[in-house]
């Protein structure tokens, strides 16, 4: 039936969701409750990403073909199926997804006091719905977990987040309810058309451009905000700021990458002509993302809405990628996806060490820690250089393919991506200056701890993967290489199809 | 005369009549007693609604079929549920009567009469022995001025509407020179145009039954009675004479005027939107938990009427599951409204649900899970709900109820978030402890709700045999 000769993407989805269920259960004293609770999600996100581990060793490089293929009827009167696999563009995300929530439940040890046990069933249902996203090989899964998401996602901000917390759990909610709503209408129409919610075998149908024009904005609304573009990206930095450090980990590591996957499974295979007719736009709009947050971002007193802002500017870097259409641009982007997804988190992760200790994110509340926390400012400092891009960090390969990619399709989009990675080494490095280097400012700052072996623990394999990825980026390219060039192949046969009517 | 035909609405009409006897001829307080019985019998009427044979009976004017199998199933469901919802509640209020029960009793024997029906003057029959009982019940708590307002201002209301249905159905006899849905139908098919007379009769039967379901514009009445009827009333009102209502709206649109498609469905493409968007709106503004039920029930018949009016089979299979996963989800949420209680005095406010996240997790999960799924997010069952309505809109080609459909949907999102959000980001009291019985309402709806996505085959079958009855 598949490579590893067991359901394996199911038990990878499900696990989690098993854990919490034992959670729930869990009866007795508080403190005892708490404890259990935290050991039980740690060893079940342990023991998924250990078995997801089996998709890097298994997973063949050679093929753009879907494996570990699952299929079972579910709702067959409608052509509904349950449908999972992998390609090399979603094999990452899953890896990704498991080795990030045991990282976020390890660090929320001891952040997390109140409601231990909620949190860490919400934090295993949202395992399940992230790993479920990127295995779904049917539109209607797809679209169950893509939403399912928000749900632990309101309640880990709303209830664990920080004075505002409320207002940034509806924001995140209802933006991305209102973009994914019309993407269900498109996913209906797409199903009307096909008569299947099959997406290997909607990759089959053509669909006139004028209906692909309607199709791409319904897609776009709901990716645009997820990912999040410029103008709708307003909803990420008071998410951020207000989230428990855990949250804005899981949120900037992988919720942010769903709306670009989206783009690329559905918008550039099902929907060739308008992506190309778009693609100006999309530029624009990336383009904008890039150097106008990163202003903001030099702007910001507030040390997670400067990551947040960042973000912004990291994923606008990714979308100007996918829509280079070529093959450097894409696999740069995808490449983009991954170590942002560990830089940044390991950034969030970096101020909640602080957040812990002292209770503020306010940048002019720090300053000399380098000299209370090196083994601190040293693990700082090398996820600050994986922002910026330097060579031999994670950072670099994914924009430097996208530069790369964007100068074939546009010099001008090159430059833009350019001037963003300048920006960006401006905003982390002044950052980093403020709050490591300089004086000493505030004499209770001399008091702190510098990390403790739960904190290196934590820290440790995203050290490992930013460094790997940056030393020797073709362990991770060689996934989605085969992948990538059907992508690409498949949209310029497309496009070499004559034009039909109507566009 | 096939009278075993009706065997289960037989059995509700003894078992109510006995019911009477018993309540009224001892001394002693036999309340519980007839709870218990009323509820044995609608159970057996559930059984024997299952093993109900098809066919047609009294002359034509009654039928059984998968239709109205599944119907009066969820409508026997639904006041069961109310039953077992209201009576920890009456007991706490000083209203255990015994006309209690014997109302819903009657309520549901009008229900199931009502949707059996295949003539205009059985269909007035049932929804009269139906609103009587329910124009009293809404009144119950008799020394509260608020309850009797609602029981007036809905027996006012209601009774313009009974007229408006008598008139209409006077215009469509006068027409058809029948009353039976079957000669009707036929009556219809074999005139070349649509004869102005007809069109004005059919209007006016339809205006009647969007009152009985609360649609745009004939809602009105609904806040009102909903905020002041004793609250299991209200989830009464919300779940089974509202599906009941929409089963027979479907089959008179379907059925007998079936051939005027082109005739009903303006009316109800606006009476889906203009529901959809003010149940939406007006929800946002409220502070009475049950006023703001009132209107999410509004904005939920819009959803299901977007079923019916793009007149599809697939419009009214997704109208049919779009009521069952609404009755189970409304009767929970209901149920935790009965259980808002502190120290011993019952609240109705939003505010009042502060804390419980805390107080009492389980309950605050489910009503999570309940505020959720109505919201139609993934993978809850009302998500499957909207999915067959939009599916078929789309189908349809009918854009502009799909696209309001999705944004009310979102609008209301918050609303129903406001909710979560005040039982667990606020802090507040406990409840007094829940009966047993809510409990079991509970987690009998909230395990429907939220493993609905797992089992669907058997709702879809069954939704889909009824519109293969209810079409032919």
């Amino acid at each position: 039936m598949n490579a590893a000769g067991f359901p394996l993407l199911s038990l990878l989805t499900f696990l989690p969701l098993v854990g919490a269920g034992i959670i729930l259960f869990v009866r007795g004293e508080e403190a005892v409750v708490a404890s259990n609770a935290r050991w039980t999600a740690l060893w079940t996100s342990l023991i998924t990403f250990g078995l997801s581990l089996i998709l890097w060793f298994q997973f063949d490089k050679s093929t753009a073909d879907f494996q570990f293929v699952e299929q079972m009827s579910w709702m067959p009167e409608f052509g509904l199926g349950y449908h999972m696999g992998v390609d090399g563009i979603s094999v990452l995300f899953v890896l990704l997804s498991t080795a990030l929530t045991p990282l976020c439940i390890l660090s929320s040890w001891e952040a997390i006091q109140s409601r231990v046990r909620e949190y860490m069933i919400a934090f295993l249902v949202l395992e399940t719905m992230m790993v479920g996203m990127f295995s779904s090989l049917d539109v209607v899964m797809f679209y169950i977990f893509f939403e399912g998401v928000l749900i632990p996602m309101f309640l880990i901000i709303g209830v664990w987040g920080g004075a505002r917390r409320v207002y940034a759990a509806y924001k995140l909610f209802l933006y991305t309810l209102l973009g994914s709503l019309l993407m269900l209408l498109a996913m209906l129409v797409l199903w009307y058309q096909a008569g299947t919610t099959s997406i290997p075998a909607l990759f089959e149908l053509t669909i006139a451009p004028s209906t692909q024009v309607w199709l791409f904005l319904a897609f776009f609304a709901s990716f645009a905000v997820k990912v999040p573009m410029w103008p709708v990206h307003t909803w990420l930095p008071d998410a951020h700021v207000e989230a428990p450090t855990a949250g804005s980990v899981i949120l900037a590591g992988v919720l942010l990458k769903m709306g670009a996957y989206g783009f690329l499974r559905f918008s550039l295979p099902l929907l060739p002509q308008a992506t190309e007719w778009f693609a100006p736009l999309m530029f624009a709009l990336s383009v904008i993302a890039v150097v106008y947050t990163s202003l903001v971002a030099l702007a910001q007193e507030d040390m997670k809405k400067l990551i947040a802002y960042s973000s912004v500017a990291h994923m606008g870097i990714v979308t100007i990628g996918i829509f280079t259409l070529n093959h450097q641009g894409i696999s740069g982007a995808i490449f983009q996806m991954l170590s942002h997804g560990v830089v940044s988190g390991a950034l969030f992760l970096c101020v909640g060490v602080l957040y812990d200790r002292v209770h503020s994110r306010e940048i002019a509340r720090y300053g000399g820690v380098a000299k209370i926390m090196p083994g601190y400012a040293l693990v700082f400092m090398l996820f600050t250089m994986g922002s910026v891009a330097l060579p031999g960090t994670a950072g670099f390969p994914g924009e430097f393919l996208v530069i790369v990619g964007a100068w074939n399709a546009n010099p001008w989009v090159a430059f833009g991506a350019a001037l963003g990675m300048i920006l960006g080494a401006a905003y982390m490095l002044y950052l980093y200056r403020r709050v490591v280097f300089s004086k000493i400012t505030r004499e209770d700052l001399k008091a702190l701890l510098d990390l403790s072996p739960r904190e290196y623990v934590t820290f440790a394999p995203l050290i490992l993967l930013t460094l790997w990825m940056g030393i020797y980026p073709s362990s991770f390219l060689s996934f989605f290489e085969a992948s990538v060039a059907a992508l690409v192949s498949r949209h310029e046969a497309a496009m070499a199809l004559p034009r039909l009517a109507g566009m | 005369m096939n009278w075993t035909l009706v065997l289960p609405e037989l059995v509700l009409a003894t078992a109510g009549l006995a019911a009477l006897v018993a309540g009224v001829l001892p001394r002693r307080d036999t309340s519980f007693a007839i709870n218990m019985g009323v509820f044995g019998a609608m159970l057996l009427a559930a059984v024997l609604v299952l093993a109900q044979p098809e066919g047609t009976a009294f002359a034509g004017q009654y039928v059984s079929d998968d239709f109205t199998r599944f119907m009066k199933l969820l409508v026997l469901a639904g006041a069961a549920l109310g039953l077992l919802v209201a009576m920890d509640w009456n007991v706490k209020e000083g209203l255990s009567k015994f006309e209690f029960p014997l109302l819903l009793l009657f309520s549901s024997l009008g229900m199931m009469v009502m949707v059996s029906a295949n003539d205009l003057i059985a269909l007035y029959l049932g929804l009269e022995l139906l609103s009587l009982s329910l124009y009293v019940i809404a009144a119950f708590n008799r020394d509260s001025e608020r309850s009797a307002e609602a029981g007036l201002k809905y027996f006012i209301l209601g009774s313009l509407a009974s007229g408006l249905l008598l008139y209409g159905a006077s215009l469509v006899y006068g027409f058809a020179g029948s009353t039976n849905f079957d000669r009707i139908a036929d009556a219809v098919g074999a005139t070349e145009g649509v004869p102005f007379g007809l069109v004005v009769g059919l209007v006016f039967v339809l205006a009647a039954l969007a009152f009985k379901v609360s649609a745009v514009p004939f809602h009105m009445w609904t806040p009102d009675v909903y905020e002041g009827a004793p609250t299991p009333v209200t989830a009464f009102f919300a779940s089974a004479p509202k599906v009941a209502a929409i089963a027979l709206l479907t089959r008179v649109a379907a059925g007998p005027f079936g051939e005027l498609v082109d005739q009903w469905q303006q009316v109800l493409i606006l009476a889906s939107l203009g529901s959809m968007i003010l149940g939406a709106l007006a929800a946002i503004g409220q502070r009475n938990i049950k006023r703001l039920m009132a209107y999410s029930s509004i904005g939920h018949v819009g959803y299901a009427l977007m079923g019916l009016a793009v007149g599809s089979d697939l419009g009214i299979r997704g109208l049919l599951l779009y009521m069952a996963i609404y009755l189970f989800t409304n009767v929970g949420a209901f149920a935790v409204l009965v259980a808002m209680r502190r120290n011993g005095r019952a609240l109705e406010g939003i505010d009042d649900l502060a804390g419980l996240g805390k107080s009492d997790p389980a309950m605050a999960l489910a009503m999570t899970v309940f505020m959720l799924s109505m919201a139609g997010i993934p993978p809850l069952a009302g998500f499957f709900g909207k999915l067959y309505v939009f599916l078929a809109a789309v189908y349809g080609g009918y854009w502009v109820l799909a696209v309001v459909g999705v944004l009310t949907s979102a609008v209301s999102a918050y609303y129903y978030l406001r909710v979560i959000k005040v039982m667990y980001f606020d802090a507040g009291d406990a409840f007094d402890a829940r009966p047993t019985s809510i409990s079991v309402v509970l987690a009998g709806t909230g395990l429907f709700t939220v493993f609905f996505f797992a089992f669907p085959a058997p709702f879809l079958a069954a939704a889909q045999a009824a519109v293969a009855a209810l079409v032919g």
